[in-house]
């Protein structure tokens, strides 16, 4: 399903971020990626999305070769990514309702499809008591969980996680930890970069570790590091 | 920052307004003029005979360029000079001989052949003289030419200085809305959907700017003609142009610009957010 080949990228100031990187993950996967501040996490990320471009290498999603897809089509790429940041991202003058639906208008859905699917997906991260909340008026953990309702309102195929516990106490990280579980249960890709040790540690998925842009591990049901 | 980008296009299309009614009136006056004088008077010698006068008329009708030839007597030239003094026309009763030649007047097809028809008439017997306009219609189309290359030079700046100034009244809203527009991306947005908003603010800027423009142009132009009007430039307002049916052109000009300098501003501002 997301498939890295020979994957390198050198920035415009020369330094290297990802040096002939492999991965395979396959559909319904739950994928962590670790690594230290630098290793290459965040790049890997912006890779599938589009936000950069590999130096050398292909990257596939679905089998399609997203290197090779021109900028205007960008947009429908991103539509099969739900992506979720650290820093939540939501727009603080629209409440949550809005905030959710505006990624269903963004792609077109119909008011009715909107009306249909906003609620629901709300009410399965459970913040349907607090629809016509604003921003401000919610505590972290349900910042994020607006995030998550958006980033899967759209039905995307995977749910991309750039340290979706890193703003969060470690109750609250939980929370959207079982969160996303449940996600994935449902059929949705999951890739998280995280540093979270203890939740990597603990949930037992597939493990791929980043060092100095290079994947120095690769295994399932892996752990955040091993003590040598 | 809305204020300057109304006002820029607002100054832009008003200075255009002037450039343009000044050329529009200059071309309807050389236009006039050109008609007036697009005619060749030709006199011709006293000495020659009823007979000698119709050939000289045949020949000077197959000249090309030529569209008409009109013979004009002696006593034709003078009633139409007693015309033209008006009450002066009596000291023309004084004279004892009818000092004025008989002449030709010809029409030509286009101004352009004056020059090759006069050459052609010089040729023929029995010539005395000839006249013609082409030097002042010539002066007038040089300055119109002038006018109008100066006005499109200045109105291209000031162009050029209102979509700068609107690209950056866009470019702050759209730094305003930074992160609203890069969550856009990240959901999927397409460019064209996250500029409709901004294209419009752009345009609506330039809209309101060519209103007022439009107001200024036509009711700074209505005044300049009934001024002139009422001081009895009578004769040099009938070569102006009415307000009214300037505006309606001017305003087509207008809107056309005012949208398009709307839609390039934002177009230019977005173009680096875009690229998330």
């Amino acid at each position: 399903m997301i498939k890295y080949v020979n994957v390198s990228k050198v920035y415009d100031n020369g330094s290297k971020a990802l040096e002939n990187v492999n991965i395979n993950i396959e559909k319904g996967e739950f994928v962590f990626i670790v690594g230290s501040s630098g290793a290459g996490k965040s790049t890997l990320m912006k890779l599938l999305l589009k936000e950069i471009e590999p130096t050398e290498g292909k990257i596939f999603l679905n089998k399609v070769d997203i290197t090779k897809v021109k900028n205007r089509k960008i947009p429908y790429i991103r539509r099969n990514l739900g992506v979720v940041f650290q820093d939540f991202r939501l727009l603080p003058d629209k409440t949550v309702y809005e905030n959710v639906a505006f990624a269903m208008e963004i792609v077109g859905a119909s008011a009715r499809e909107i009306r249909r699917q906003v609620p629901m997906v709300l009410g399965m991260v459970g913040l349907s008591d607090k629809a016509h909340n604003y921003p401000n008026q919610l505590s972290g953990g349900e910042h994020q969980r607006v995030a998550i309702a958006r980033a899967i309102v759209n039905n995307p195929s995977v749910l991309i996680a750039d340290e979706p516990t890193g703003n969060l106490d470690p109750d609250t990280a939980w929370e959207i930890m079982k969160l996303i579980k449940e996600i994935n249960r449902r059929g949705t890709t999951v890739v998280m970069a995280t540093h979270a040790k203890e939740i990597v540690n603990s949930m037992k998925r597939r493990v791929i570790a980043l060092e100095a842009g290079r994947v120095v591990r690769d295994e399932q049901k892996g752990v955040y590091y091993h003590e040598d | 920052m809305s204020i300057a980008s109304i006002g820029s296009v607002g100054a832009t299309l008003t200075i255009l307004g002037m450039v343009l009614i000044l050329i529009l009136n200059i071309n309807t006056a050389a236009n006039t003029t050109q008609k007036q004088f697009d005619e060749i008077q030709v006199y011709l010698k006293d000495e020659l005979t009823d007979e000698e006068i119709e050939k000289l008329g045949y020949a000077i009708s197959d000249c090309k360029g030529v569209s008409s030839v009109i013979f004009q007597s002696k006593e034709q030239a003078l009633e139409i000079m007693k015309d033209q003094w008006g009450e002066q026309a009596y000291l023309l009763e004084g004279l004892e001989e009818n000092p004025l030649p008989n002449s030709y007047i010809v029409q030509l097809q286009d101004i352009e052949y004056a020059d090759s028809v006069v050459n052609q008439i010089k040729g023929l017997k029995g010539i005395e003289e000839i006249k013609y306009y082409k030097d002042i219609v010539d002066k007038l189309m040089s300055v119109a030419n002038l006018v109008r290359l100066g006005g499109l030079v200045i109105i291209g700046i000031l162009v050029f200085i209102s979509i700068f100034i609107i690209s950056n009244t866009v470019k702050i809203t759209v730094a305003a809305r930074k992160r609203e527009i890069g969550i856009m991306k990240y959901v999927g947005a397409t460019n064209g959907y996250i500029r409709g908003p901004f294209m419009v603010e752009g345009v609506v800027l330039g809209l309101v700017g060519t209103g007022i423009a439009i107001l200024i142009t036509f009711y700074g132009y209505k005044y300049i003609v009934n001024a002139l009007s009422e001081r009895l430039y009578v004769l040099f307002t009938v070569y102006m142009i009415p307000p009214q049916v300037m505006i309606n052109d001017v305003a087509i000009i207008f809107i056309a610009i005012g949208v398009g300098i709307g839609l390039l501003g934002s177009i230019i501002s977005l173009k680096r957010f875009l690229n998330v």
